[in-house]
């Protein structure tokens, strides 16, 4: 459904030098990505600000031009071939509003239905449908700029789903909501993906958002892919970490146990980080129990978001 | 298309009704300047007889004819200048995912009915004018009037979304580009015959704003060109239009590959 192949994209930006001078120089926000997403899968689409994930969505909508490599979306150059590929793809921007500012919410939606020609009869379905899971009928008749951002994103990705497309392009859909309007979104892709086999591409700074909906993730660097798979094979590998937690009878000094360091003190709970394959879960915590009177204990999995972070912050090592 | 652009402008019209006081201060503001900037024609008109010889009327009919394509184009493509202010939100990024021409979606963010008035001013102009020039009509001048307000439309058009695409590469370069709409429009209304011969070169080959009224105007009054162009130049205009449409178009297709977007 979309495919990747080298592709790249350098801009050249002015650089100050000195009071006149200006020097150009070429800054490559994609540097050859490569990958294929298939026909209703759900993937992920993350890495640090400035690692060319936007970058890569416009391209993949047909905003940007690649400097190099080849893209095909639902087969077709998205360059080339931006206004049939538009009739195909849904896309939203967590950070621009598509919809009409100054219109009723149910005014973009009668706008949308001529631009992508949808017929009556498929939109009112469609509407129907969408309103229904996201609530928008209290809203509908409201002018745009007078929604709140969580109603704001629920008519932004109705807007984005009425002409049916195959594929869905999501740019940080849940930056700034709350955790209610979130799980609303969430919801929403999964069912569209789930019941209309809509592929759907996302880029999020919100873990939970990849946790809940996606099968498969990518990370981005540096303009580069540096991790391409699901996210428990993402934790097996470069979450070797674990933490026990445990709770002493009295405050203690930090204990000192061979394969763990102690990352944290609460009072009489500590935190001791250890590596699955140098030492295991039994025997620190017979190793603890030597040193201290151990009234409970619990073992923390590492997150996706501690791997991420790490990830981010050391590279995959 | 035409539906399209019809239901964007549609859309614009009723976003603008939102804040109706603004709307009716921005038309009596409108109707007013207008007013004023015909009081200054009449004004102009009184002081002086001849312009390059050009009688009075002569040059009315120049002006009347410049004006009333200019009045159509720039209630047309006016609104290619919120272009850079749309480039340089980000805002251009949606008119690219939508299946509709962007340069529809960006002209069509406005029809400016305010400029009603411009256009009113430019057909009582040229109605005046028409009337003492003396002109022996034929079907072939009436034709040469309507072609010509039709060509210089489109030249106009073409020249503004051609000069526009400046912007895809310099962000703020929106007073370039009206320099040479608006400074266009104003050399339009005279005799090129006028103007020195540099000058006179730019608006007939580089620009091509002699064609949209100095010519036709020639036909139309049946006057000897001062300048001794050939008299077929005079029929040229359509084809002139349309050579400036296909290199607006161009220019603009290249200028929307380069688009850089914004971060995010």
């Amino acid at each position: 459904m979309i495919e990747l192949d080298g592709v790249e994209k350098t801009f050249s930006v002015r650089v100050k030098r000195g009071r006149l001078r200006r020097e150009r120089r070429e800054l490559r926000a994609v540097d050859g990505i490569s990958f294929r997403v298939d026909a209703g899968e759900l993937v992920g689409y993350v890495g640090p600000n400035g690692a060319g994930k936007s970058t890569t969505v416009k391209m993949l909508t047909g905003i940007l031009v690649p400097s190099g490599g080849r893209i095909s979306v639902a087969g077709l150059d998205p360059a080339r071939r931006r206004i049939q590929l538009a009739r195909r793809i849904g896309v939203v921007f967590g950070q621009r509003v598509q919809l009409w500012w100054d219109l009723p919410l149910h005014d973009s939606f009668e706008l949308l239905r001529h631009i992508y020609r949808v017929p009556y009869e498929r939109w009112r379905a469609n509407l129907d449908r969408f309103s229904d899971v996201l609530d928008l009928e209290p809203f509908l008749e409201t002018p745009v700029r007078q929604l709140s951002l969580g109603q704001r994103m629920r008519g932004e990705l109705t807007a984005a789903m009425l002409h049916d497309p195959e594929i869905l392009f999501l740019d940080e859909p849940t930056i700034g909501l709350d955790v209610v309007a979130k799980v609303r979104v969430r919801e929403f892709l999964a069912e569209v993906n789930r019941e209309r086999n809509v592929t759907v591409l996302l880029t999020t700074h919100d873990l939970a958002d990849i946790e809940r909906l996606c099968s498969r993730l990518l990370i981005i660097d540096h303009g580069r892919v540096i991790y391409d798979g699901t996210i428990e094979r993402l934790i097996e590998r470069y979450g070797k970490e674990r933490t026990l937690v445990v709770d002493l009878e009295d405050p203690a000094p930090p204990l000192k146990v061979d394969g763990a360091r102690v990352v944290r003190v609460e009072g009489a709970r500590q935190w001791l980080r250890f590596r699955r394959d140098e030492v295991t879960a039994a025997r620190l915590t017979a190793a603890v129990a030597e040193r201290a009177p151990l009234v409970d204990l619990t073992v923390e999995e590492p997150d996706i978001e501690d791997v991420v972070r790490r990830i981010y912050a050391e590279g995959l090592g | 298309m035409l539906g399209i652009y019809r239901r964007l402008v549609g859309a614009r019209i009723r976003s603008q009704l939102q804040y109706r006081l603004s709307f009716w201060l921005n038309l009596v503001g409108t109707a007013l300047i207008t007013f004023l900037d015909f009081a200054a024609i009449l004004v102009l008109f009184h002081q002086v007889d001849a312009l390059g010889e050009w009688t009075v009327a002569e040059v009315g009919v120049l002006y009347g004819i410049s004006c009333v394509s200019f009045a159509l184009a720039d209630m047309i493509f006016g609104h290619l200048d919120q272009l850079p202010q749309m480039i340089r939100m980000g805002d251009f990024d949606q008119v690219l995912v939508r299946p509709v021409g962007s340069l529809l979606q960006v002209i069509a963010t406005d029809f400016a009915l305010r400029r009603l008035g411009k256009l009113t001013q430019g057909l009582i102009v040229l109605a005046v004018a028409l009337a003492h020039a003396n002109v022996s009509w034929t079907a072939g001048r009436a034709a040469m009037l309507a072609v010509a307000i039709v060509a210089g439309c489109v030249i106009f058009a073409g020249i503004w979304v051609g000069l526009s695409t400046v912007v895809f590469w310099l962000i703020d370069s929106h007073e370039t580009v009206n320099a040479f709409t608006y400074g266009g429009n104003f050399l339009a209304q005279y005799p090129i015959n006028i103007f020195g011969s540099w000058l006179r070169r730019l608006v007939i080959y580089l620009i091509p704003l002699a064609f949209t009224a100095y010519f036709p105007a020639l036909y139309i009054l049946d006057k000897e060109d001062p300048l001794g162009f050939p008299r077929a130049l005079q029929f040229l205009s359509p084809m002139v239009a349309a050579a400036t449409c296909v290199v607006g178009w161009a220019l603009w297709r290249n200028a929307v590959r380069r688009y850089r977007s914004v971060g995010s």
